[in-house]
């Protein structure tokens, strides 16, 4: 058992948010990456199914003391307390599990049934229902991708942090004889495409691994962190309104520095 | 057996609570949620071997290295290619989705002819043989008498498809080969005034650590796009500063260290008032003023009527904030100036380029590390030049549609621009017959309506897009290049890049349809043509044109995709081939009118009275505006702030959405019109611009292509008009008066 734990991975993310430009390539990246549907009208961002969606914040201050920041939201992958992220507890069709060996959330398609709790339960948004079936036009469903299934309607779905290349990382990986991945053997989709190198990832455990400093910098945060969620996806920010966003500040709540822990 | 109340409950009880232990409810539930998701239309991905195909993107001037991941014949996904100089590993938000424009349901299939009236869509699928013949016989029967009433539209001048059609067109007898014109050309221009040479601007803004941008959206695809993100990254990891000058907070000005929102239409105003200081405060590089420049004391002199405190009442900038900036600046260890606005897609005034390339001039950063370089054109093209017959000779003679070269615009190679309403002035329109590669005018160029009307008199237009884009549904004949990940394609030095660079951008896959490579369709005109024009093109086909002219890189390109050229920092010394060998911060040429060096502005169309409030586009990643229509990945990542169901919205301050007559409400659909059309808006609420101004994004209102993309929004182009440049000719507007109204019910 011991020796178990000592070898479990916790899969995360570290997203400089001064890097980030906004530009949507790792949206694309995503989407090309998991078969992502897209319909004719996405302007109805209620339904429009993006595992990982890039925000636009804004300041409120006006003209010209305004300032806007862009943040992309993956799924967070939340590792709650020992694993009780949100949507893993109230799931009643088991359709979504906490791993303890990656720490990674996943979403089992085949086993979902619509009931949408997660979705409720999620307070990140960061799980989308499928409205309808997915339709691509005459020959487009040519570029689709043999590693993730294609989803149907009335199901969930979400980031799975590339899942699938885990998965063939690792299979490379016990090919050839080896217990442990490289840094670079796993990366998700969006981590590789973002042209200005804003997003990190690799195992949060693991001191050789980047995120491992880089969730420390003394402007790294996560949203909504007085929830409790445990969330595995930081961001990095210079700015102070930027940071003070990601935990819905209150006037007079003090977030500054060092957040306090739930318990 | 009587059945009574108590044995009734006891049955229904029991027999639920019996059900209850047995698998069978998890087994129906667990068979429900398969059931309901085996629908034969859900489709399943067919597996097969993993392959990658490195190539080079060829979707805007950026090029960038890119690989496609194949699972056997079909190509499932796109990504950058590790090692390629400028992009290296990563490609650009439309360069990820570009399989969706190879597998698009807007692919030409085949060759067309237009059967119908002109753009009613109505085609006749034809064999290449009879495509070809068509085109062939039209063009000679032009011939006869008027050679030079052809005319030739490409995207950008450079590489061999371009010039293979330039090639045709001289063959053949006309001058009429245009470019879409882009701050490429003002730029060019830029640098023969000032430094004498012909050559590209190239930015070494990996070296500098100060970036003065005037509008110029570094984050947001201007130069090449992959490059400028990696630079501004790498800009903040060495502590470096970016300062953003535009009314508008964009997502670059949203990054900069410092956004100075100066009025629009001020730039070249703000650049002078920064050199003014620079020079009164004895500031510049006194080596580069004193041994390589001319014409310094003119533009000294020129200075005065920019003092920091006139430069402030016109800029709406605050006059010590000039003198900080200025100082700042010019205390940098290697400072850069950039400008052209956005994605740089228009050209801009001429006025602007030179002020704000002064400036590097005075800090010493031309030709030096961190700095802007000459970067001469790409020499691999070396045909030998085309035996004329008669009709060519006199034919190329003839003054060019466009009046690029003329006795007015002297320096200019191509007006673009200028074609519509020289088209729609005349009598009998000066081109009869128009030939389209790699560009979609009835899109991209300004005031949509005369451009619409002007090829309304054309009588004969050949498009060689490979997607039904606005043009082609407005062609006669359409002879589909393949897309362009199905073909070879040579790829010139990427926009910006300060070092010579020759990419080869080879077939991924092979050609899905009926296509032919638009080279190919080119060398088979020219033969139908015969005489001189074929013996112009002693190639068999493309590839072996391609594979002669690049020489010995050929086998290079092959295997790596590039070929760098060894290339160092030019220097100073013998750089600068201007009438006085020097650099030139004033030339005679710019002197708009009268003989004294004026630094001229451009004033929006319309008058304030009927349009109060002043209309400027913005350019995003998310939507492409150029000759490409955007994918639908690329329309579903754009913001519900841009577009709204098929509603395009314009972002205006509140402030003025308050001050108007009607209330304005974030959301609240509005006409808004201008000088040259009118348009259905939403509007958003913002206070990232500047009151009394309304931003709109350029990309969206396509009526060509399909539903993921057609009839979405408004084509800025249709709000605007050219604006020519005194000294370029080129467009030089960068906004157009409007109002706002009510929406009538």
């Amino acid at each position: 058992m011991k020796k178990e734990h000592s070898k479990a991975k916790k899969y995360g993310m570290v997203i400089d948010l001064d890097k980030c430009t906004g530009c949507g390539a790792c949206m694309v990246a995503c989407m090309a990456e998991n078969n992502v549907p897209f319909k004719k009208d996405e302007s109805n961002k209620l339904d429009s199914i993006t595992w990982l969606r890039v925000f636009k914040l804004t300041n409120g201050k006006s003209f010209p003391d305004a300032d806007t920041c862009y943040l992309p939201r993956p799924c967070m992958h939340c590792e709650g307390e020992h694993g009780h992220a949100p949507c893993v507890s109230v799931c009643p069709a088991t359709a979504t599990d906490y791993s303890h060996e990656t720490g990674i959330v996943s979403q089992i398609y085949t086993r979902c049934f619509g009931c949408r709790y997660c979705m409720a339960a999620c307070p990140y948004h960061a799980r989308y229902f499928n409205w309808w079936d997915p339709v691509w036009p005459e020959g487009m469903e040519k570029l689709l991708n043999p590693n993730v299934s294609v989803r149907m309607r009335g199901v969930v779905e979400k980031c799975s942090f590339c899942f699938h290349r885990y998965q063939a990382a690792k299979e490379k990986a016990y090919y050839e004889g080896r217990q442990e991945l490289e840094e670079d053997e796993y990366q998700t989709a969006c981590t590789q495409a973002c042209p200005a190198g804003a997003i990190t990832f690799g195992d949060l455990n693991n001191p050789k691994h980047a995120v491992y400093e880089l969730k420390k910098d003394k402007n790294a945060f996560r949203l909504l962190e007085r929830l409790g969620t445990n969330p595995k996806v930081y961001y990095i920010s210079t700015r102070k309104w930027v940071r003070q966003a990601g935990d819905n500040y209150l006037e007079g709540y003090e977030t500054e520095g060092k957040v306090k822990k739930h318990r | 057996m009587k059945i009574d109340r108590r044995s009734f409950l006891s049955f229904v009880i029991g027999g639920a609570a019996g059900t209850a232990l047995t698998p069978l409810p998890w087994k129906l539930t667990d068979d429900l949620s398969i059931w309901t998701q085996m629908w034969p239309w859900t489709p399943v991905p067919q597996d097969g071997e993993v392959s990658y195909v490195n190539s080079v993107c060829t979707l805007c001037p950026a090029g960038c290295g890119i690989s496609v991941r194949k699972v056997d014949d079909r190509a499932v996904k796109i990504e950058g290619m590790a090692g390629y100089p400028g992009s290296n590993g990563n490609a650009c938000i439309l360069g990820m989705a570009g399989l969706q424009l190879l597998y698009s349901p807007t692919r030409v299939k085949t060759p067309l002819k237009r059967v119908g009236n002109r753009g009613e869509g109505k085609w006749k699928a034809i064999s290449w043989d009879d495509a070809i013949s068509e085109v062939a016989g039209k063009l000679g029967e032009l011939r006869k008498d008027q050679s030079s009433a052809v005319a030739g539209i490409v995207g950008s001048d450079r590489g061999t498809v371009p010039q293979l059609l330039k090639r045709l067109l001289t063959a053949y007898g006309s001058p009429n080969f245009m470019c879409s014109p882009s701050m490429d050309d003002s730029y060019a221009l830029t640098l023969k005034l000032m430094h004498g040479v012909s050559a590209s601007a190239g930015f070494d803004i990996e070296n500098a650590n100060f970036v003065l941008s005037f509008g110029s959206g570094i984050i947001e695809g201007w130069g090449s796009s992959v490059r400028m993100f990696k630079a501004n990254s790498a800009l903040k990891d060495k502590k470096g500063k970016m300062v953003q000058i535009e009314p508008r907070l964009s997502n670059t000005a949203a990054k900069a260290d410092q956004w100075v929102p100066v009025r629009p239409g001020t730039e070249t105003v703000f650049a002078l008032g920064l050199a003014y200081v620079i020079i009164q405060e004895s500031l510049y590089n006194k080596d580069f003023v004193e041994n390589y420049t001319a014409e310094f004391d003119a533009f000294r002199q020129m200075l005065d009527a920019y003092s920091p405190d006139k430069v402030a009442e016109i800029t709406g900038i605050d006059a010590e904030a000039i003198t900080t900036l200025a100082k700042a600046f010019a205390g940098a260890s290697n400072p850069l100036a950039v400008c052209g606005r956005g994605q740089g897609t228009t050209p801009g005034s001429l006025h602007e380029f030179m002020a704000v390339h002064a400036l590097n001039a005075l800090v010493g950063n031309i030709n030096k590390k961190g700095g802007v370089w000459a970067v001469p054109a790409p020499d691999y093209i070396q045909w030998p030049d085309p035996e004329l017959d008669d009709i060519a000779q006199k034919g190329i003679q003839t003054a060019r549609a466009d009046g690029a070269g003329s006795e007015k615009y002297p320096h200019t190679a191509s007006l673009l621009n200028r074609l519509p309403e020289v088209i729609n002035s005349a009598a009998q329109s000066p081109v009869q017959a128009l030939l389209v590669s790699g560009a979609n005018p009835l899109y991209a160029l300004p005031d949509s309506k005369a451009v619409k009307k002007a090829f309304d008199k054309i009588p004969f237009i050949v498009s060689f897009s490979s997607q039904m884009d606005e043009t082609a549904q407005y062609a006669d004949i359409i002879l589909p290049n393949h897309a362009y990940l199905e073909r070879y394609q040579d790829v010139p030095t990427p926009t910006g890049l300060q070092t010579p660079l020759t990419g080869l951008s080879k077939p991924v896959l092979d050609p899905l349809f009926d296509t032919k490579h638009t080279g190919d369709a080119i060398i088979m005109i020219a033969k139908a043509l015969e005489g001189n024009i074929a013996a112009a093109f002693p190639w068999d086909n493309y590839e072996v044109c391609l594979s002669e002219t690049l020489g010995d890189k050929w086998d290079a390109l092959v295997e790596n995709g590039f070929v760098a050229q060894d290339f160092q920092e030019p220097g100073w010394e013998g750089a600068f081939t201007t009438p006085s060998g020097k650099f030139e911060f004033v030339s005679k040429a710019c002197a708009a009118e009268s003989d004294k060096p004026v630094f001229s502005s451009v004033t929006p169309e319309g008058d304030e009275k009927t349009y109060p409030l002043i209309l400027i586009p913005y350019d995003s990643m998310r939507l492409s505006n150029g000759f490409i229509g955007n994918p639908p990945f690329l329309t579903k990542t754009v913001e519900d702030t841009v577009l709204k169901g098929n509603d395009i919205v314009v972002e205006i301050n509140p402030a003025t959405a308050k001050d108007r007559l009607f209330s304005l409400n974030d959301g609240a659909p509005a006409m808004l019109s201008t000088p040259r059309g009118e348009v259905r808006v939403r509007v958003h609420l913002s206070d990232g611009i500047m009151p009394g101004f309304m931003a709109m994004a350029r990309g969206l209102g396509h009526t060509a292509y399909d539903d993921y993309l057609a009839g979405k929004g408004a084509n800025f182009n249709e709000l605007i008009g050219p604006a020519e440049d005194p000294v370029s000719g080129l467009d030089s507007a960068w906004g157009i008066r409007a109002k706002l109204t009510n929406v009538p019910i």
